[in-house]
């Protein structure tokens, strides 16, 4: 008897793809850090495979395994035979969470979480007393107090990002037209966090799209992608999160729907598939699946059209893994920091490995997540550059946690955004 | 009740006191994660597994075992292709992958001292700074070990011209089975006495555990030449390979994949293979540009005399990545066009690969099943890949086709391994190409190294229990489908 419940459990033809060749272990980023087979991909489908034959249990070492699995999909890319982990661990994480008790305190923090981030409005609310916080914490007698804070809150606190409480409560002009000719209509997920503490993202989104020939529309009425929650297994509030935006954006008269936060963009383009056994939504999910693009997609496809000032320096590119793994996304961020006059792009070693930060993962799992951010800051380091850009605010939090604030992190249209407007790079 | 014991905890208590407590696992779920190697058709989950972190650990956890009896069977990445990392029940599994430090480059002396769950391509990644790089190259570079390949004596695409594993491992560093510690070899190379090192070499982990290794490394080539040519036949492909050896080339590498690699390997990595062909050959020659140069264009005639349809030629690094890329994916890529397979690891004599090609085809067309060949043309090492589907009931015809390739390999004067090793897959197999005495002799130094039958117990010699199985994917045991057994 299988230890699934009915509802979407793992499938067969799937667990059976692997055929435990191996070489899926030294992408795997627990497997570097622990070297153990449970920790690998292979080993991963191995106990999803007995748990499917009802051979073992779903809570004990099943659960702590799955929960340790970053999410970060590098076992996809490097499979020879096409196993599609993404979708395995997409069907067993929310087995988890409906069918194994989670310890009361692990449970609560999780709910606190989730409690917390899907809500724009609970988040810039978090901003004030979190902008209070950062000023505060310049006193030698706070920091010391915060320097105490047990191990998952101390993660917590060490992730908060520089909190502009003028920027938490700043909107997205709701159409932005296109300069000059228009070469397409967008929509774009401004999303939770991204907007709340990455406004400026946002913004300097909105102005690339408009420069390049966007008409670009950021409806109000949209909310959290649900991302979060469906990477955890919370699947239930994130579908009912996906509807919602999907509802907001079928509505509008646009070419593509565009995420500029790797994890988003992966997750919407997923809806279709989420949503292909509810009978009032498939279609719909479909449709709106098929419009999404990461903004590097959008503007590789576009080529460039407005004029660019140079940029001298260095620039280290990180591959966020919802980018590159999930959704196959690597040459056209390239392609897009190229088009900037003598910017000198260089690759990270081991760039296919994940920096830790992984959704909620820094914050449930602490210790992998450092170990991981350390490595990727040391990975950084090598290669000397004067600025590194990665298209994921988890990664810039986790990465400048890291790398300390020598040298600037950014996201990819931020850079951009400077060299078509000649105004100098910011530091954030 | 159970095929698996849980240990006693004397045991676990035992190895616990020299190791981290955290590193001994005995949780009965998360040891059967390590109940199988790269060959899933052998299942036996172990009584513990333990992680030990460098190779004074190994070396305790080994004298454990000896003091108590326990038999123990080390694992690098588990990526074998011959059960050689199969568990013992009431054994214990040494995980060698936390011993991963690569000790030294010295581009002085050409050598690296490593630890053994180094992985292949991160030698050659720690010597590239240098110029250098390490020659063997299995398939499974990029995850296998360089433990596992001291154990298998692994060989790769370039082990035509430049030889196997022994061919580059200087000394080793080995725990016997009593839990001592020895050096075999020497980093000089050359020794007075017998050769030990070559002994342990390709031994299958049934004399000892290595911890440190020291490997050769040799200059990275000044220009290397690869090219992708397609024919019309099986036999027009090896019929290239014999003419360039005959011509006095030795090229890096000559490998050749037929029309169901192709498709697998494509499907794969795009790496613009010609679907639909009957074979291609990978022929790839390095070495002084000179001499690559002329050497490539005798090779392109060879191939236009024997009817090539189509002839590529890599123009970058970049294509030539992606030609290999295929190459070295093709075994997981069958997973892509066929549920179920098993590998096969036969060797022939080079000129009578057209004929036992022929007859492999002939073979599966009489069984019924789809056999896809992808393998190292110029030394001969076969790798038939024999297609199944499990459900469909095609297992007991498949692994009977699967015997018979290697039993027709030894029939044409060839082996019944290249280089995946016995393990536990081929044991019952040895029979055919050794005699009697032969496994006598060979059971007398294994006996020599491991009194009491510690090390890697019941593989590659036969044993009467492990030939009273059918080898094959695993299947419930007669007594676990009545209910009287279960597994756990």
């Amino acid at each position: 008897m299988t230890g699934f419940d009915t509802r979407r459990p793992p499938e067969r033809e799937l667990l059976d793809d692997c055929v435990h060749c191996g070489f899926c272990l030294p992408t795997c980023p627990t497997y570097q850090l622990w070297g153990e087979e449970m920790d690998s991909p292979r080993g991963r489908i191995y106990l999803m495979d007995l748990a499917e034959k009802g051979e073992i249990p779903l809570d004990g070492p099943f659960t702590e395994h799955v929960d340790r699995c970053l999410g970060c999909m590098a076992c996809v890319t490097a499979c020879p035979s096409g196993v599609q982990y993404d979708r395995l661990l997409e069907s067993v994480r929310p087995q988890i969470e409906r069918n194994v008790e989670r310890e009361q305190s692990d449970k609560l923090f999780r709910d606190a979480i989730f409690a917390l981030f899907p809500y724009r409005n609970r988040l810039r609310l978090a901003a004030l007393p979190g902008a209070l916080y950062q000023k505060l914490r310049a006193i030698p007698a706070v920091a010391r107090l915060a320097e105490r804070l047990p191990g998952r809150f101390a993660a917590m606190e060490s992730l908060l990002p520089p909190v502009s409480v003028r920027e938490a409560f700043a909107r997205l002009p709701v159409f932005t037209p296109a300069a000059g000719e228009r070469r397409a209509r967008v929509a774009l997920l401004s999303g939770c966090v991204q907007d709340v503490f990455f406004h400026r993202v946002n913004e300097a989104t909105v102005r690339v799209l408009a420069a390049e020939g966007c008409d670009v529309l950021v409806p109000r009425e949209q909310g959290c992608c649900g991302a979060l929650e469906l990477h955890a297994g919370r699947e239930h509030s994130a579908l009912t999160r996906a509807k919602r935006d999907i509802a907001v954006f079928e509505t509008l008269d646009v070419d593509h729907v565009v995420a500029n936060v790797a994890g988003c963009g992966s997750s919407m383009k997923e809806y279709g598939h989420l949503l292909a056994d509810d009978p009032e939504w498939a279609d719909r999910a479909a449709a709106f699946s098929a419009t999404v693009r990461d903004v590097h997609e959008v503007l590789a496809d576009l080529g460039p059209r407005a004029e660019r000032r140079p940029f001298r320096g260095r620039v280290a590119y990180h591959d966020a893994c919802h980018l590159g793994h999930a959704q196959g996304v690597r040459e056209q961020p390239r392609a897009v920091l190229r088009s900037i006059p003598e910017l000198v792009l260089v690759d990270l070693p081991e760039a296919a490995l994940c920096c830790g930060s992984a959704g909620i993962y820094n914050m449930v799992m602490p210790e992998a997540a450092d170990e991981l951010g350390a490595r990727k800051a040391a990975n950084v380091r090598s290669v000397e550059p004067d600025l590194v850009v990665t298209a994921n605010p988890g990664c810039l939090l986790q990465i400048g946690k890291h790398l300390g604030r020598a040298t600037p992190l950014l996201h990819p249209v931020q850079l951009l955004d400077a060299s078509i407007r000649g105004v100098p790079v910011p530091r954030s | 009740m159970t095929s698996t014991t849980t240990p006693g905890p004397v045991v676990r208590t035992a190895f616990e006191q020299v190791l981290d407590p955290a590193d001994v696992i005995s949780d009965p779920v998360q040891c059967r994660a390590y109940e199988c190697d790269g060959l899933t058709g052998y299942r036996v989950t172990p009584a513990l597994v333990l992680l030990p972190r460098d190779a004074g650990q190994v070396a305790a956890a080994v004298r454990v075992c000896a003091d108590l009896g326990v038999p123990f069977v080390a694992r690098g990445a588990g990526t074998g292709l011959s059960g050689g990392a199969l568990p013992v029940a009431d054994g214990v599994v040494i995980s060698l992958a936390r011993l991963k430090r690569v000790l030294e480059v010295d581009p002085v002396d050409r050598r690296a001292v490593v630890e053994p769950g180094v992985t292949n391509l991160e030698i050659t990644a720690a010597a590239a700074p240098y110029g250098l790089y390490y020659a063997p190259d299995p398939s499974s570079q990029q995850v296998c070990t360089i433990g596992g390949n001291v154990a298998e004596n692994s060989g790769g695409a370039h082990c035509l011209k430049y030889g196997f594993t022994t061919n580059h491992v200087l000394s080793c560093e080995v725990v016997l089975a009593d839990g001592s510690v020895v050096t075999l070899g020497a980093d000089t190379g050359e020794q007075a006495g017998p050769d030990l090192r070559g002994v342990f070499l390709g031994s299958e982990g049934t004399l000892g555990i290595t911890t440190k290794i020291t490997v050769r490394l040799l200059r990275t080539p000044e220009t290397v030449r690869t090219l992708l040519a397609d024919f019309p036949s099986v036999a027009a492909a090896g019929d290239v390979v014999s003419d360039v050896v005959a011509a006095g080339i030795v090229p890096a590498a000559v490998e050749m994949m037929d029309t169901l690699a192709i498709e697998a390997a494509e499907e794969a990595v795009h790496a613009g293979y010609t679907l639909g062909v009957a074979a291609a050959l990978v022929v790839e020659l390095d070495g002084p540009a000179e001499e690559c140069d002329v050497q490539f264009e005798q090779v392109k005639a060879i191939c236009d005399k024997h009817g090539c349809t189509r002839l590529h030629i890599a123009a970058s690094p970049e294509e030539r990545a992606a030609i290999w890329r295929g190459r070295k994916a093709a075994f997981a890529a069958v997973g892509r066009i066929s549920p179920d397979y098993f590998v096969q690891d036969g060797v022939v004599p080079r000129t009578r690969l057209a004929e036992v090609l022929d007859r492999i085809a002939a073979m599966g067309d009489a069984a019924g099943l789809r056999v896809a060949n992808v393998f190292h043309a110029g030394d001969g090492n076969l790798h038939p890949l024999v297609l199944y589907s499990a459900a469909a009931g095609e297992t007991e015809r498949a692994e009977k086709l699967s015997g018979e390739i290697a039993e027709l390999c030894v029939e044409l004067g060839g082996s019944l391994s290249g280089e995946h090793g016995i393990g536990t897959d081929k044991a019952c197999s040895m029979p055919k190409m050794f005699s009697e005495d032969d496994l006598a002799v060979m059971a007398r130094v294994r006996a020599g190294f491991d009194p009491k039958g510690l090390c890697n117990p019941g593989k590659v010699l036969p044993t009467p229990r492990l030939c009273g199985e059918r080898p094959g994917k695993y299947r419930p045991h007669p007594l676990e489908e009545s209910g009287v057994i279960e597994r756990l």
